[in-house]
């Protein structure tokens, strides 16, 4: 009997798991891997060590593998890629994830497993990674058949950049790493439960014109979406044509130019007041890419008993996240950037424009809750404000910057006063609020962009949760700029002790601080240490001067700076205190 | 409002934990959860039952779809339908209880499947609401263990649920 094989097998070279792996990676063009050695994954490791056209960045701890993989897909909009050991290396890395599958950033993680064959006999190292990861992730493998690799690798890929993107996990046994098949990666995969919407429903964005054109007082609430679905363009062009206000979610700051004058700045619970209060009293509200969610408008009851005859159009790539806080008049499944040239072609298409004397009269209602001036503060302090940091920080960078921020105060503030012109420069975690991500941000950022300016905003709390990522930036020389607002508070924790829980600051002091301008030069970088307000500006300038070295600026502010304006939990979003009402 | 839905997920591994993983990070409610393969070897079939506002059986729906590993969901109790649960029974079958216990699985059109000296088992197929009026007509004392499968269900007519 004559023997055949599949033609594949004549022709595709023979590799190990470990290199098919590897060549995966470099098909997709990947240029950075994040991570971590460790037994399950030598075999990998010793493949990219046999190559060149990827580069490895050994972190210090594979949380910061996963936010620095992060961080670039954020700033680049290409899939971030991390490799970690078993058992704990993924366990470390289940917070990276976690944060990215919260804010929708495209990852493709390869984790290895113990062999095969000692997979559930409590070996050394071993975890249920796939189980483990399950709620945290778009999707997970765990490949055990050597001849499948290739093809899970394009399919996490796959998964993870379209629809709604997300983190996916790759789960490799040591084994199937160190065996051989024929290699062959696919150019195209077609997954039959698997198929996004892209293109919108053409009579509902009829509706939606309808509704927008007929509008008295409209508001346009764009989020993380629209940055994610590279539609910025198209938000700018729409609310141009239109006329209408619009604001900005924390994770979509950069999808409306912020200088722009219908910019009313970012909602929610450290919202504007005009921004919160033309979401409260729209009569037309159309929400782009963003979820409606709890530090975004409140308490949804409120939000919809206020004004129950407000129509809202919502576009969005996943159907679950239409009508699931808020009930939705008109839902649009699609991309946001397809769904609003087509939008705009139909605006364009018709001679019909908004009433322009209710829209005349909006804007001046709009001037009102302006003139609140709700984000000021006391300029003339005679201790640094960490407000006036940020915006030296923005003077300085002439709003140029990419800007990551660890998780608190001084999130909300850089969120505030740094006015984000582009999409990808404001670089934060907004759904899983990880405290720890800012470094690890912006040395993926940096990786993707050596001569920007990367700057990272954080606390002297955050900064402690990965600080051992200043060895990385050492290694590969990131001259990122730490600007540590430095109030030797849980700032954000203290702010609620204060206001909700009779300020009693209930393990949220920061005893026993480290001198950071010393810690910053034992790993080899610059350190400052800023403590009046006139020696801010000098001090940033100097830092942003040393274009070739990692500056650790910890300015010494105000310890009792709280953020305003604030929805407290569970309110509704016109329901603001202001720093005047204390 | 109870629901019935339908569901086609790829035969992988860990496809079911995805979906009970899903109901109980969500908080949504199982009342029963039924699967196997299908005539196609590379899907399974589940039904699940389900208790929850409308608003709440749309999220379900639309979570269930963003599964990568489910194909289809449909939710039975939106149109005309059949349900089916099936039931063992061992009851207590001594003395006076014998005669009794047989005529109300006649009556039920339960068939007694094992026999001993002391008991029966009784096998009953039907809606969850008749399954629930034969444990109700027993007498509680003689029932000695109960097991059922959940529910499986399918549309009328031929309307039919593939890829």
């Amino acid at each position: 009997m004559e023997l055949r094989l599949p033609p594949v097998a004549e022709t595709a070279p023979q590799l190990t798991g470990a290199e098919i792996a590897i060549r995966c990676l470099e098909e997709e063009g990947v240029e950075f891997i994040f991570g971590y050695p460790g037994g399950a994954v030598l075999f990998i490791y010793d493949a990219l060590f046999k190559q060149k056209k990827i580069k490895h960045i050994l972190v210090r701890h594979e949380q910061g593998a996963l936010h620095a993989a992060d961080g670039y897909a954020r700033a680049t909009g290409r899939p971030g890629v991390a490799l970690v050991t078993s058992g704990p290396g993924v366990t470390n890395a289940v917070t990276g994830i976690a944060t990215a599958y919260m804010d929708s950033i495209p990852l493709v993680v390869l984790t290895g497993q113990v062999p095969t064959r000692a997979i559930g006999e409590d070996a050394f190292q071993e975890c249920d990674t796939v189980g483990i990861t399950r709620p945290t992730v778009k999707h997970n493998f765990l490949v055990k058949d050597v001849t499948r690799l290739a093809e899970t690798i394009k399919k996490a890929f796959h998964i993870a950049t379209t629809g709604r993107p997300g983190p996916v996990v790759v789960d490799i046994p040591k084994d199937v790493s160190n065996q051989t098949a024929p290699y062959h990666y696919p150019e195209k995969i077609a997954l039959r439960s698997y198929n996004p919407v892209t293109k919108g429903h053409g009579g509902q964005i009829k509706k939606a014109l309808t509704l927008l054109l007929d509008a008295k007082r409209p508001m346009v609430y764009v989020g993380g979406g629209a940055i994610l679905g590279n539609a910025a363009p198209e938000v700018t062009e729409l609310v141009h044509l239109l006329g209408f206000p619009v604001t900005n979610t924390l994770m979509g700051l950069g999808s409306y130019p912020a200088t722009d004058k219908q910019f009313v700045g970012m909602l929610g619970m450290h919202g504007t007041v005009e921004a919160n209060m033309a979401m409260q009293n729209s009569d037309v509200l159309l929400a782009v890419g963003a979820r409606f969610d709890d530090r975004v408008i409140g308490n949804p009851a409120h939000f919809a008993a206020g004004n129950p005859t407000r129509k809202i159009i919502h576009i969005d790539v996943d159907p679950s996240s239409i009508s699931k806080r808020v009930r939705v008049d008109v839902p649009i499944v699609g991309g946001v950037k397809e769904v609003l040239t087509d939008l705009i072609a139909q605006v364009r298409a018709t001679a019909q424009r908004p009433d322009p004397a209710a829209l005349a009269a909006w804007w001046s209602q709009i001037a009102t809750w302006r003139a609140k001036d709700c984000l000021k503060y006391d300029r003339a302090a005679a201790i640094i404000k960490p407000q006036f940091v940020i915006e030296k920080l923005y003077e300085v960078t002439k709003g140029d910057a990419y800007v990551t921020s660890d998780v608190g105060q001084h999130q909300m503030w850089a969120a505030q006063f740094y006015k984000f012109e582009k999409p990808r420069r404001w670089i934060n975690s907004g759904g899983l609020g990880t405290m720890g991500v800012g470094l690890p941000y912006a040395m993926g950022v940096k990786l993707a962009y050596p001569d920007a300016d990367v700057a990272c905003v954080t606390g002297e709390a955050s900064i402690q949760m990965c600080i051992q990522e200043l060895s990385t930036c050492k290694q590969y020389h990131l001259p990122v700029k730490i600007v540590n607002l430095n109030n030797r508070y849980m700032g954000m924790v203290r702010q609620w002790q204060e206001f909700f829980h009779g300020n009693r600051y209930a393990e949220s002091y920061m005893d026993a601080l480290p001198d950071f301008v010393k810690l910053a030069e034992a790993y080899g970088h610059v350190g400052m240490r800023i403590e009046k307000p006139a020696d801010v500006e000098p001090a940033l300038r100097e830092a942003f001067a040393m274009k070739d070295r990692l500056v650790f600026m910890d300015f010494i502010t105000d310890q009792t700076e709280n953020v305003f304006p604030m929805v407290p939990g569970g309110k509704g979003m016109s329901e603001m205190i202001l720093s005047e009402e204390l | 409002m109870r629901h019935i839905l339908s569901i086609l997920v790829e035969n992988e591994a860990g496809a079911l934990s995805r979906v009970a993983g899903l109901f109980s990070a969500r908080g949504y409610n199982i009342e029963t959860l039924t699967v196997a393969p299908t005539e196609d070897a590379t899907l399974s079939r589940m039904t699940i039952v389900t208790t929850g506002s409308d608003e709440v059986v749309e999220q379900i729906t639309k979570q269930l779809n963003k599964l990568v590993d489910v194909v289809k969901v449909v939710d039975l109790s939106e149109g005309r339908h059949i349900e089916r649960e099936l039931m063992l029974v061992k009851v207590r079958a001594a003395g006076k209880d014998r005669e009794e216990v047989k005529r109300m699985a006649d009556i039920f059109r339960g068939r007694i499947v094992d026999v001993s000296e002391k008991s029966y088992t009784i096998e009953l197929t039907g809606t969850t609401e008749k399954l629930d009026a034969f444990l109700e007509a027993l007498d509680r004392a003689t029932i000695l263990e109960t097991v059922r499968t959940g529910v499986c269900g399918v549309g009328r007519g031929e309307w039919v649920l593939k890829v």
